[in-house]
């Protein structure tokens, strides 16, 4: 299949010619692939803001390429105008971006940038908010009389009203309690569902990433060491170990269980798949 | 370009001479160096002038680079001040140049190169105190050289702070606005293209959330000061105190040295 983002030899030095230099990205390749829920996890300062950050061209690489559904955004500026609204990228803690006296004018900031007439504007805001479980109240409250986990309810409606076809977040549901992490990824899924989306989540967290991506990619010092189905990822549980990642706490305790002598399939990651790899355990053993 | 790129009184960590001298004796040495430059009067006091500055930046291990970076904004102010110096100096004897109204005198080319050479040199030395000290060094030392003023009644203690926590912030304010203008930008925000009303209008976005944070991290840190029982000046004790070194008093010494230099090279009255 066709990537619909690709990175080629993508590097990113910060503050070059200073004593303060750092190569945050180097030689990196990253594909996404249409309709595909994509993860990006490592550890604090391993690069991954600044990598996203790339793939709608609000950073411009030191050298190499992104390409956007095949073309390099930056080779115009309509190209990259384009990737702007093609490529949806919602910031870490990103309530801090409110700034419209209600909710309504602040998710409609995107649609109105893209130039979008009045009807389809109402159509977008409407729908956004739907998906993000605001009711048709809190759209005429002031966006700064919200709480916390509304506020950035509204900052991703605010990007999911341009409905790009590539949604990035960085780190959704840092700092939100567990009922609101649970629900900002299921709005999550609810538009990579209705909307056939690629989605790409940039997060700390493995349990939340085991649970959700299709594909787990790895960055680690501004490179990308790993990649693949989170089975795979998570196989190499060494190496994520010395990048200061942990692995899920169940395939933690898979694998303390094989070491202690159990035959079970380390590889799982959710309590599902833990329960089966149990089963079928008892099952060779001819218990069940 | 990021905002953050912007040299603003930056501070290079290191550990040279120049980045270990107690603040309050660099202080000293840089208004010492300031009135030599301003004392000078001809190349001799100059070129001692220069040499100063030269081997200090040898010390500091600054890059030229990133002096010369710094100088950046202030070649318009220096290209200006040299037309000025050029064009409305009148001198005795025959102009150099004359057509028109233009009229260009041998006195005042002397005095456009100087006024650069001069203007540079006080640029480029002040960078070297701001690029070798850190800010939070520099406002102690400014807080106990004003200390007698507080005799006065002047707040010293409480400006000091105020710069201090001003200068704490500006780069935590100038990321701040970097993120939001990127995340503004990925809604599809345009902060270059425009007339001066539209550009003015686009910045909303940037300056609403920009004030709420900045009160927001003032409140934050109002308590947090007062949870630590910050309670002013009187009677806090520090943990980084400032003590004068053997160096330190040698710097001074040649701080005065300097200036006598030049004081004696005026006389001499070479060109
Ligand atoms: N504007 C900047 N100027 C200079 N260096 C930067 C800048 N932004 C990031 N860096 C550096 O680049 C590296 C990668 O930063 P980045 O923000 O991409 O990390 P991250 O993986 O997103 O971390 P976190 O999980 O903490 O968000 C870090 O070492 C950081 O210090
Ligand atoms: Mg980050």
């Amino acid at each position: 299949m066709e990537p619909i983002i690709r990175t080629e030899k993508l590097n990113h030095v910060y503050s070059a010619g200073t004593p303060f230099e750092h190569a945050a990205l180097v030689d990196v390749d990253l594909c996404a692939y249409p309709g595909e829920y994509l993860g990006i996890i490592g550890h604090t300062g391993s690069g991954k803001s600044t990598l996203i950050q790339h793939l709608n061209g609000l950073l411009k690489p030191t050298s190499g390429r992104v390409m956007v559904e095949g073309t390099d955004i930056w080779s115009s500026k309509e190209a990259t105008r384009q990737a702007r609204f093609r490529v949806g990228l919602v910031f870490q803690y990103p309530e801090y971006q409110l700034f419209e006296e209600t909710v309504y004018k602040d998710i409609s900031f995107g649609p109105k940038n893209m130039g979008l007439d009045e009807h389809e504007i109402d159509r977008r805001v409407r729908s956004a908010a739907a998906f993000v479980g605001l009711s048709d109240a809190a759209l005429d409250a002031s966006p700064f009389e919200l709480s916390g986990g509304q506020k950035r309810r509204v900052a991703i409606a605010g990007v999911i009203a341009m409905e790009p076809a590539v949604l990035i977040l960085d780190e959704p549901t840092a700092g939100l309690d567990p009922v609101g992490v649970e629900q900002i990824l299921g709005n999550i899924r609810d538009y990579h569902r209705a909307k056939n989306a690629t989605v790409i989540i940039v997060s700390h967290s493995m349990e939340e990433m085991a649970r959700t991506a299709q594909r787990l990619v790895v960055v680690n010092e501004g490179r990308i060491p790993l990649q693949g189905t989170p089975t795979e990822v998570f196989s190499h549980a060494d190496e994520l170990e010395k990048m200061g990642l942990g692995v899920p706490r169940m395939t933690r305790v898979f694998r303390r269980l094989r070491e202690l002598g159990a035959d079970v399939d380390p590889s799982v990651y959710t309590v599902d798949q833990a329960k089966q790899a149990v089963l079928n355990a008892l099952k060779r053993k001819g218990v069940v | 370009m990021a905002l953050k790129d912007i040299t603003l009184g930056q501070f290079f960590p290191g550990k040279t001479l120049l980045h270990r001298l107690d603040p309050r004796a660099k202080i000293l040495l840089l208004i010492c160096y300031i009135v030599a430059l301003f004392t000078a009067k001809n190349l001799a006091a100059y070129a001692l002038a220069f040499g100063f500055l030269a081997v200090a930046v040898v010390i500091s291990r600054v890059g030229l680079k990133a002096l010369l970076r710094g100088m950046k904004p202030v070649v318009f102010i220096v290209i200006f001040t040299a037309l000025l110096n050029i064009l409305y100096t009148t001198g005795q004897g025959e102009p150099l140049v004359a057509f028109w109204v233009v009229r260009i005198y041998w006195e005042g080319l002397r005095t456009a190169f100087f006024m650069v050479i001069r203007i540079l040199m006080l640029i480029s030395c002040t960078f070297l105190l701001t690029y070798t000290t850190s800010p939070i060094l520099l406002t102690d030392a400014l807080e106990s050289l004003l200390g007698p003023l507080k005799k006065l009644r002047v707040p010293v203690h409480e400006l000091a702070m105020m710069m201090s926590i001003a200068l704490r912030f500006i780069p935590t304010l100038i990321e701040e606005t970097d993120k939001i203008m990127s995340a503004q930008k990925a809604r599809g925000a345009d902060f270059e293209s425009g007339n001066l009303v539209q550009k003015a209008k686009a910045l909303i976005p940037l300056l609403v959330p920009l004030f709420v944070s900045a009160f927001r991290r003032a409140d934050e840190l109002a308590t947090a000061m007062e949870c630590r029982c910050y309670h002013g000046g009187e009677g806090r004790t520090r943990m980084r105190q400032l003590r004068y070194q053997l160096r330190d008093y040698l710097a001074l010494a040649v701080g005065l040295a300097l200036c006598t230099a030049v004081w004696l090279l005026n006389s001499l009255g070479v060109f």
